[in-house]
């Protein structure tokens, strides 16, 4: 082995070139929330001098004023490529900020607008015969036939969503398998109120049927199955094939292993899928709009007669036009979130304890 | 097990003798499990087919109706005597509040998902994606009454603002009154599928190999040319479909534009002025004053946006499905 | 071009548990220092600290100091971008970019730079680096091809072109070959003794044949338990470490007994 100690420092490379240093100026950590502070006072300036009344064109000012700002100092003190790396870095920013500006309104206003009339009253008596500018009335009939339809459609699209799921992942090999694969996804895609429209040409135009809580059940089991079959499928997925083959192994046949083996182990994944299924089609209102029609008064039959459902009273409230309504609307819309909200969070800690534990 | 070997339909549950040896399923419990879970796929295709049957079929009867052009006429009135409808404005409506909702939202999702990936405090990126999940949630009639009582009449400070300096194009043009206009409908269908978008995307790039990132690091990258170099080439086909799958959203939303939108049977220039209509918006509007000649009318412009969206998600399929080759290769 | 290390009372972190501890040494310019020593001792740590890519790692935190001739690597002010522009490595697995062709993979740190502007010049830079590697032969004809469709020992020597193209001053290579068959591993040992009359190169490696074959000097580390921080036994010459160590721990290891 060469003995390299005794050349303790090197002459410079027959070729030299330029000096590589280590330190690069660089701005202060500081220099970017003071920057923001910066543009935020100048776009608000800027807009009191210039009369803007809207405080989305202040924000715009000040966000165009701190990526461009920031970028020509970054130019400046630290060079190109690391400014660059700060236009990135502030365009991320604002992208984050541009969206959680809306969606925090969102919520806010339906929090703060809605708690306004949101009462025990308001919860337990319907609309009646109540005229619509006036202040009163409730949402009992709307969350009847919301729990009904919601819970006629699971009834249908659960159980065929995930026979169809073990039919895949358990059985489903060759064409069949192959097709029902893609038409699940294609079906993902379509449209609520074009579910809404097919069950209205067949059971309403063809059929001659009236509206009712069940019609529009079938409207939103259409547009729960994909979700349902494709979120069991996940979850039969993760389940060890060594598990099954163990059962089987034992003499155990297919089906009970399927039903005693398989299931149990993922049944926390699939009721998670199963509600957040449920989450979605209960904000649904187009095919509800097509089929339910809404109505004034608590029917409690889904069968016969127009209902009323939560996301559908949000858009008749909202059509009234008078101030009563419009709060009754917003009231509504709280409700309806917090159901759905509620069912998620519910849903996605089922996830989070019931997690298959796989060895992978 | 070999499935070939059992019957195309569920028999009856006739007492079979299992037949131990074999291995093949004959046991009436296997047979039936079979049957039940087999039927219900072809439950599922047969209900794809009855939309589109049921869809054509309808459509067929109005369009043999409609005294006028279905592509290009600009009025809906099936009611009349001389019944004349056709989805030309739907059509134009339906593009452009969708494009104008995907340049809005895909920039800012991939932005908000890069954000949650590369840029957040680690202690707030993971609840970050949870909440976006959430948002993904809220009904969209909820962002139409939003849109309606609380955007609309924040945006005319910022329409005149637009018409001050851009109104020479025509396109942002801007005569006062409420901001219920295309354009509106295009931010709100912006934000609403922000967190889909958002959604797949930051998937994607959680995804992205340590190693590559790691590669570039190496040679001396900022955090922005990582990105560039290894993060967003990974994840472009998943950005892609991405935005297909919020562009297949945007083009079959109904309530968040009918409550948004002042809607008219005219295409003007101005994007920023209310009128306009979308195909899910007119059959929600259009749905109450409509008779059986109307509905079916309604159905037929519906059978054009399942094509439409048909095509959309597809596509984006094939994107995945050819991403999933791709990384694969790589492996 | 070859600089020297000098590291003096080291530790890295991750979040609150010690990876290594205080560790000193010093790697001499152009030559090739190899760090062995059983799993979960530490050396990769320490390999990913002399370029400022452990901070990479969440919760990864180091003390102490790294001087690459005199200048501290942790020093305020320093840039841990030029570090490693100026530190080059090779990773375990080959990661060349998926997406780019052999050429941009050779180019891209040097387009990151921005130092060659010009098309010819970058031709040669690249041609320069693939010969560099040995790989210029097998790839000329096809520099269009994505990367990732050359062999595993080609796409290793892929990345070590990709490495040399940016003119750095040390390569660090963290087991090059434990993901190649043994001919692809013999080409890279070649290559390493090439390349260490430019660079000075620190390799990790688990084959103890391998240390003894391409290293001028060797490091080897330990852990006195698991959960324990890693440490630094002894680095001395490579043929005195194998043949006649002065901690007993080494030899040990060498003659197989543990690890």
């Amino acid at each position: 082995m060469s003995n390299v100690i005794t050349e303790k420092r090197p002459v410079a490379d027959s070729a030299p070139r330029p000096p590589v240093t280590l330190r690069q100026a660089r701005l202060p950590r500081w220099s970017p929330p003071v920057f923001a502070l910066v543009a935020l006072a100048a776009g608000a300036g800027i807009g009191l001098v210039a009369g803007l009344d809207s405080k989305i064109q202040w924000g715009l000012i000040a966000a165009l004023l701190f990526i461009i700002g920031t970028y020509a100092v970054a130019a400046k003190v630290e060079g190109a490529r690391q400014a660059k790396d700060r236009l990135a870095t502030s365009l991320v920013w604002i992208a984050f900020l541009l969206a959680v500006l809306p969606l925090a309104s969102l919520i806010w206003e339906t929090v703060v607008r809605g708690s306004k009339v949101l009462d025990g009253y308001f919860l337990t008596h319907s609309m009646g015969t109540l005229p619509d500018a006036m202040v009163g009335g409730g949402i009992n009939h709307a969350i009847t036939g919301t729990l009904q339809q919601v819970g006629l459609a699971t009834l249908i699209a659960a159980p065929i969503g995930l026979l169809t799921a073990i039919y895949l992942v358990e059985y489903g090999r060759g064409r069949l398998a192959k097709a029902v694969t893609f038409f699940v996804d294609v079906m993902t895609g379509v449209p609520s109120i074009v579910a809404g429209l097919f069950v209205l040409s067949v059971w309403i135009l063809i059929l001659g049927f009236g509206p009712s809580g069940f019609a529009g059940s079938m409207a939103l089991a259409i547009l729960m199955m994909p979700v349902v079959v494709r979120s069991t499928e996940e979850m039969l997925k993760l389940v060890p094939n060594e598990l099954r083959e163990a059962s089987l192994a034992l003499g155990v046949p297919k089906w009970r292993t399927i039903l005693k083996v398989v299931l149990p182990t993922s049944i926390g994944g699939i009721t998670t899928g199963v509600m957040l299924a449920i989450a979605r089609i209960t904000g649904e209102t187009a095919p509800v709009l097509l089929l339910v029609w809404g109505a004034k008064t608590i029917n409690n039959n889904p069968f016969e007669g127009a209902q009323q459902s939560l996301p559908l009273y949000v858009y008749q409230q909202w059509q009234q036009g008078s101030e009563a309504s419009y709060d009754r609307a917003w009231a509504a819309a709280l409700v309806l979130i917090a159901f759905v909200m509620i069912l998620n969070l519910v849903a996605r800690g089922i996830a989070r304890w019931k997690a298959p534990k796989t060895g992978r | 097990m070999d499935t070939s070997a059992i019957p195309q339909n569920p028999p009856p549950a006739a007492p079979v003798e299992p037949s131990e040896v074999s291995g093949k399923s004959v046991r009436p419990g296997d047979r039936v499990f079979l049957g039940l879970s087999r039927g219900s796929g072809i439950a599922l295709l047969v209900i794809m087919a009855a939309i589109a049957a049921f869809l054509t079929y309808r459509s067929v009867l109005a369009i043999q109706g409609d005294k006028a052009n279905f592509f290009t006429t600009f009025e809906w009135d099936p009611t009349g005597a001389e019944p004349k409808f056709g989805i030309a404005v739907l059509a134009f409506g339906t593009v452009v509040s969708s494009i104008i909702a995907m340049v809005i939202a895909v920039p800012v999702a991939v932005g908000i998902a890069l954000f949650i990936s590369h840029y957040a405090p680690r202690k707030l990126a993971s609840p970050l994606g949870y909440v976006i999940d959430l948002l993904a949630a809220v009904p969209s009639i909820i962002y139409g009454l939003w849109g309606a009582l609380f955007l609309v009449p924040h945006l005319s400070g910022l329409y005149s603002w637009l018409d001050d300096y851009l109104g020479w194009t025509g396109i942002f043009s801007y005569s006062q009154g409420a901001a219920r206009s295309l354009f509106t409908v295009g931010i709100l269908l912006a934000i609403m599928i922000l967190p889909i978008v958002t959604s797949v995307s930051r998937e994607v790039f959680l995804q992205v190999p340590k190693m590559h990132e790691e590669a570039a690091l190496a040679l001396g990258a900022t955090r922005w040319e990582v990105i560039r170099m290894s993060v967003l080439p990974f994840g472009r086909s998943g950005i892609i479909s991405a935005s297909m799958l919020g562009l297949g959203r945007a083009l079959g939303e109904t309530m968040a534009v009918a409550t948004v939108l002042s809607p008219s049977f005219l295409i003007g220039l101005s994007l920023l002025d209310p009128g306009g209509g979308t195909f899910a918006q007119n059959i929600a509007s259009k749905f109450s004053e409509a008779d059986t000649f109307g509905q079916d009318a309604l159905i037929a412009s519906g059978l054009v946006l399942f094509v439409i969206t048909l095509l959309v998600n597809g596509a984006a399929r094939l994107i995945i499905a050819r991403r999933k080759e791709y990384s694969g290769a790589n492996a | 071009m070859a600089k020297r290390i000098d590291v003096s009372g080291l530790s890295a972190f991750y979040g609150s548990h010690k990876a290594i501890d205080d560790i000193s040494m010093t790697v001499e310019p152009r030559s090739v220092t190899a760090f062995i020593g059983p799993s979960g001792c530490g050396k990769s740590t320490f390999l990913r600290t002399l370029n400022r890519m452990h901070e990479v790692t969440p919760g990864g935190r180091v003390e102490g100091k790294v001087l690459l001739d005199d200048e501290n690597l942790y020093g305020s002010g320093v840039d841990p971008v030029a570090v490693r522009r100026t530190v080059g490595m090779v990773f375990q697995r080959p990661n060349p970019f998926p997406t780019m062709s052999i050429f941009d993979n050779v180019a891209a740190g040097l387009r990151l730079n921005g130092t060659v502007k010009k098309k010819s010049e970058l031709n040669d830079v690249v041609e320069k680096s693939l010969k560099g590697a040995n790989l210029w032969n097998e790839v000329k004809d096809r520099l269009n091809k994505p990367g990732s469709g050359l062999s595993g020992g080609q796409q290793q020597r892929l990345c070590i072109a990709r490495a040399i193209a940016v003119e750095p001053q040390v390569l660090l290579m963290d087991e090059p070959c434990s993901a190649l068959d043994p001919i692809s591993t013999l080409a890279i040992e070649d290559l390493i003794g090439e390349l260490k009359e430019r660079f000075t190169i620190v390799i990790v490696t688990h084959n103890m044949q391998q240390a003894a074959r391409v290293s001028d000097r060797t490091a080897f580390f330990n852990l006195s338990a698991v959960g324990q921080p890693g440490k630094l036994v002894e680095i001395d010459e490579t043929e005195r470490i194998f043949s006649n160590p002065s901690v007993q721990d080494t030899e040990d290891y060498i003659s197989g007994r543990f690890g």
